[in-house]
């Protein structure tokens, strides 16, 4: 446990370490090398802010008009298919939606029914094995002015769902083993 | 798909909201989420320039091509239309290092990389070439050694034994990444 905490904490600055070793005994000018790479993400960030405000836009709607409470009512039978907690839906739903959100709605399960519990862990495994996946796309496509994202879309919401079962069905074996 | 989503998600919630009564959060929400995007955009452009600028050390240092060859295999396999482009596949490699420690942070700024590199050889520069989209998919399922922020939520939460949620991330990540690319291959042949 200690020894995972601390490589999730030397990660970071072991990367930068051989990074910046490598380029140094390489003889590379390292710092105008960095000012390249650092101009170019500068440039990557600029361009991608409007996708950002307007999505933030969707999300600030979704989130706050209460239709999400309406669609979780919509989708609890598919999900009951599943076997998925009715408790674990809204995170489920907005999971590919918001990073943040999803993030807060997690955490408000792991500290209502307990970060240990059956559920806790379901929220915890589903926050770790999956990304927000709408952002990502977005962010993804508008950097390069892509408007036609093909079959993208579907390909990663079924792997979101997919996350989301296999992340219930991990621990109903988990827990029956245990117990 | 932005064109098609966006305005129906906008147009149903706000719809939704007049009648249901909830009009005061909407209007609240139109100017507090413009905030919140400003405040990840200004993470975002610290920590993108950040790592661009050392990822592009790396990737002019012998570093890059030993673990682009570690993972030549699956790249081959993902990526055939960039199987001979030795900067698409190091900007590749790069991004699915950084996905696999972690560090979402640096993982988004090669991601671009790599996307403005496929980009590039790209006929119809409106639609995405199949390894675009392939490597969309990969980045959405996110595969992770260690998934640090959840286990640092649950140490928060006083978890007897935080880490305890690592095969169980495993398993689900790797289903979910399975079948985003079984269904990417499939749609890519049809």
């Amino acid at each position: 446990m200690n020894f995972i905490n601390y490589i999730s904490i030397v990660a970071i600055p072991i990367v930068i370490l051989i990074i910046l070793l490598y380029g140094f005994f390489e003889k590379k000018n390292v710092f105008d090398l960095f000012l390249k790479g650092a101009k170019s993400g500068f440039n990557t960030t600029i361009k991608i802010f409007p996708t950002l405000v307007g999505i933030f836009l969707a999300i600030g709607a979704l989130s706050s008009s209460g239709i999400l409470d309406f669609i979780i009512n919509i989708l609890a039978p598919i999900f009951a298919i599943f076997k998925i907690p009715t408790e674990i839906l809204p995170l489920a739903i907005l999971r590919p939606i918001s990073g943040s959100g999803s993030m807060a709605i997690a955490t408000d399960i792991m500290s209502k029914y307990g970060a240990d519990s059956f559920i806790g862990l379901i929220a915890a495994t589903i926050m770790g094995s999956t990304e927000t996946t709408l952002y990502t796309i977005a962010i993804y496509t508008s950097s390069v002015n892509i408007k036609k994202t093909r079959f993208v879309l579907i390909a990663s919401l079924m792997a979101d769902i997919t996350g989301t079962v296999a992340s219930v069905v991990i621990w109903r074996i988990l827990s029956k083993s245990f117990s | 798909m932005l064109n098609f989503f966006w305005p129906i998600l906008i147009i149903i919630s706000y719809i939704y909201a007049i009648f249901c009564g909830n009009v005061t959060n909407i209007n609240n929400s139109i100017f507090g989420y413009t905030e919140v995007a400003v405040e990840l955009f200004l993470t975002l452009l610290g920590t993108m320039t950040l790592w661009s600028g050392i990822i592009e050390i790396a990737l002019n240092t012998k570093l890059i091509g030993r673990i682009t060859k570690l993972l030549n295999p699956i790249i081959s396999f993902l990526f055939p239309e960039n199987k001979n482009d030795k900067k698409v596949r190091k900007e590749i490699s790069m991004n699915i290092t950084a996905n696999l420690l972690g560090i979402g942070n640096a993982a988004t700024p090669l991601g671009l990389k790599a996307m403005k590199s496929m980009q590039e050889k790209n006929n119809d520069k409106e639609r995405l070439t199949n390894d675009m989209a392939t490597f969309i998919i990969l980045n959405t399922a996110s595969i992770q050694i260690i998934p640090t922020t959840v286990i640092a939520i649950r140490m928060n939460l006083g978890s007897q034994e935080p880490t305890k949620i690592i095969f169980a991330v495993w398993f689900s990540t790797i289903c979910a990444a399975i079948v985003g690319i079984a269904v990417t291959k499939l749609c890519i042949k049809l």
